[in-house]
């Protein structure tokens, strides 16, 4: 694409159909991420009515207090997305999206370091699924089935979010360039869209994994 | 065919620039459409190459060509081979991509640089699966079933489901591009309605492969997961279960023969109202049955596992439901069959495909019905009535649609006619060679031979030399147009813009279309396949 004036590219009659065009593509792969993590859920769903007790059981050695942390951060890195994606609808200067946009990347980074923690401490107790994996009392299979989804879920979504922090690096950079207008933002905006998604994808998970009694 | 004064066409997709990197980095649709089509031959002639071992060991009952272990792995990599690497992207990404822009008057796709990923992507895929076959293969069956995938089999059964998963990705990427293609780029006037039918089952097509498609990715990748590392959810010793894995696989396996099946239904309906010169009967009931299909066709899948230690009323509401989806796919039958009524009726190359998928598909269709009504099922389940069942949707219904389709554009792709009456030999040809194969196979699967088996009751040899008499035809029917084709593409008569005097956008511009699709963008004031002008007022 030439960068200077030609922002519609050439199978675009015009900014308008560009733009639709991308978020409808956006919202498109969204849903096939959603049917991505959906194998997982339906699994979860069946071994959580089969293994009511077990599963509940286990949920117990999930740090609750960091869940929530982690449910705050990554809630406030979606304002902090929405806000990036808003100053440039209103036109402010690069330094007020960058700076939006470096905030969610450290909420990101402060996201996965918090679960590196939580990952680690399963690790030192025995708690990763596999042939290291011990459990005091009855039920050790439903346990061990429970921690396999907990780590399947949970990883999955942090590859996630790893690559929602690159893009979004990478978005930053051409923000930085001045690149974003009120007028074309259809990046920004899309990857905002897939930022709100991942967060999303967490606000389901948390009680699910951690909130079951 | 009517061919225009032999004049070298001016400046075109095909001649702007002969340089292999042209092609390589090209984000024109025309041409991806044509990449694709070079390596879905290559794969369709693997996949042919085992369907011919497999039909060679099959002419006696001794199990004398190769080894039971050798057996499993042909009729694996056919399956893998021709499913994923040939009929899925087949008609979609070969036909879709050629003509979904110009049949809506676009200059390109949505995402021209995502189009030419999703044949990247395919190809890396492609890559895996050529190792696999070279490396030995694999011995699974193409449904991967746990636990003799994730446990058992000591082939190499990673690196094939790294290759479906990977190809996965450029199925999601094609769907998705033509989602947002048809949706937001369609010209000035191209209302809903006046889509072409081709339009509508490739839409509904691309919904089944962005939402099936993921979810066969997760359960490989958990299958994965099970092989290296010794845990997981399916298998029985951690406390998993064998047939949540055959729920999710067969929830994207199912939809993928709507994948399959609905282009092939869309390319009919564009041939048959070609040729019967008439509006296609109904518009409106064939273009929601697709989506019809689409969206029943994601709810049957347990018909897959009626003793497979399904319950029975959770098979009862599967066979119900698969029951329901034979509704749509009747629907179009009848309306296609109504479309022939007095319409001006000439059996060219691509009308002989079209009405052979009308019957083939219609024996696929019923016996399908047959295999969804459970005591049937359990008589007949895991035989080769279900070989042949399946054979006759995707041999007899996809790959004729795609034959069909092929020789009705290929004018418009290539700007050269090929030779009528080959075309016309080679459609027979096909239709008989299939027929011997196939037909054979529902009545030995009735008298009770299993499928995946190298040796049978010596009772059944008639039927199954038969059987391979017929692939041997059919291995002939198909290599016809692989040379008249080639051949054409130099010595075929020159075509003009619209051979066929047929209805549609991609008809107005120039044989082979300019890199742009259309000199001016056009701008639609009528419905699709107003071939009788004078009737289509009242209509």
């Amino acid at each position: 694409m030439d960068e200077s004036h030609a922002i519609v590219a050439h199978q675009f009659d015009d900014a308008g159909q560009q733009r639709e065009s991308a978020l409808l593509g956006m919202w498109v792969f969204l849903a096939t991420e959603i049917m991505f993590f959906g194998g997982l859920f339906a699994g979860y769903t069946a071994y959580r009515f089969q293994y009511a007790e077990g599963f509940a059981a286990a949920s117990h050695h999930l740090d609750m207090l960091l869940g929530a942390i982690n449910t705050a951060v990554l809630l406030t890195s979606s304002l902090t997305m929405a806000l990036a994606v808003h100053s440039a609808q209103v036109g402010k200067k690069p330094a007020h999206i960058v700076g939006w946009l470096i905030l969610t990347m450290l909420f990101g980074c402060a996201f996965l370091g918090i679960k590196v923690i939580e990952y680690h401490d399963k690790f030192v107790h025995h708690l990763v699924p596999g042939a290291s994996f011990a459990w005091e009392g009855a039920l050790a299979r439903q346990a061990q089935m429970f921690y396999y989804l907990y780590f399947a879920m949970t990883g999955l979504h942090a590859i996630h979010m790893l690559a929602g922090v690159a893009v979004v690096l990478v978005i930053a950079i051409q923000a930085a360039r001045g690149r974003y207008t009120p007028q074309y933002h259809n990046p920004l905006e899309i990857t905002g869209l897939y930022w709100h998604f991942v967060d999303i994808v967490w606000i389901f998970l948390f009680p699910l994994l951690y909130l079951i009694a | 065919m009517t061919t225009s004064e032999p004049s070298l066409p001016r400046e075109n997709f095909l001649n702007c620039d002969y340089s292999i990197r042209s092609w390589l980095l090209t984000t024109d649709h025309k041409r991806i459409g044509l990449l694709f089509l070079v390596s879905i031959t290559l794969f369709f002639v693997l996949g042919s190459a085992y369907a011919g071992l497999i039909r060679t060991e099959l002419l006696t009952p001794r199990g004398d060509v190769v080894s039971p272990q050798n057996y499993n792995k042909l009729f694996t990599m056919h399956g893998l081979i021709m499913v994923f690497f040939f009929l899925i992207p087949s008609i979609p990404a070969v036909l879709g991509n050629f003509l979904i822009p110009m049949m809506i008057g676009a200059r390109d796709v949505a995402f021209p640089r995502l189009n030419l990923a999703s044949w990247y992507v395919f190809s890396i895929g492609g890559v895996f699966t050529i190792i696999t076959a070279v490396s030995g293969g694999v011995d699974t069956g193409w449904t991967f079933y746990t636990p003799y995938s994730s446990i058992y089999s000591n082939t190499s059964v990673m690196t094939m489901a790294v290759g479906v998963f990977i190809t996965g990705f450029s199925s999601i990427f094609t769907g998705l591009n033509f989602i947002v293609t048809i949706h937001k780029m369609r010209a000035q006037g191209l209302t809903w309605f006046r889509l072409p039918l081709f339009v509508w089952a490739i839409y509904a097509t691309s919904i089944i492969m962005v939402l099936g498609t993921p979810v066969i990715a997760i359960t490989l990748s958990l299958v994965g997961l099970e092989r290296l590392f010794h845990i997981g959810i399916f298998d029985p010793a951690l406390g998993g279960d064998p047939l949540l894995f055959q729920h999710l696989f067969w929830f994207y396996s199912h939809p993928a023969v709507y994948i399959m099946i609905l282009p092939s239904m869309g390319v009919v309906s564009e041939i048959i109202a070609c040729f019967s010169r008439n509006r296609i009967f109904g518009y409106k009931v064939v273009a929601f049955s697709s989506l019809a299909i689409a969206v029943v066709g994601f709810l049957v899948w347990g018909h897959h596992m009626f003793v497979s230690g399904q319950s029975a009323f959770a098979g009862l509401i599967f066979s119900f439901l698969s029951f329901l989806v034979a509704i749509p796919s009747a629907i179009k039958v009848f309306n296609w069959t109504a479309t022939l009524y007095k319409g001006s009726i000439s059996y060219d190359t691509p009308m002989l495909y079209a009405l052979g998928f009308i019957g083939l598909f219609t024996i696929g269709g019923l016996t399908g019905l047959f295999l969804a009504t459970m005591g049937m099922d359990v008589h007949v389940h895991d035989t080769y009535f279900v070989i042949a069942h399946f054979h006759y949707i995707m041999v007899g219904g996809a790959i004729m649609g795609f034959m069909g389709g092929m020789h009705f554009w290929w004018p418009k792709i290539t700007g050269r006619c090929y030779p009528e009456s080959w075309g016309k030999l080679s459609a027979l040809v096909i239709f008989i060679g299939f027929n011997l194969t196939f037909f054979p196979q529902f009545i030995l699967g009735y008298l009770g031979m299993p499928r995946r088996y190298h040796t049978y009751p010596a009772e059944f040899q008639v039927l199954n030399v038969m059987s391979s008499a017929g692939a041997s035809i059919l291995g002939v029917g198909y290599m016809l147009p692989v040379f008249y084709l080639f051949w054409s593409l130099r010595n075929g008569p020159i075509a003009s813009a619209n051979p066929w005097l047929a209805k549609g956008l991609e008809w107005l511009t120039p044989s082979p279309p300019p890199t742009d699709n259309f000199e001016q963008t056009p701008v639609v004031t009528e419905e699709a396949y107003a071939y009788r002008p004078e009737e289509t007022a009242s209509g």
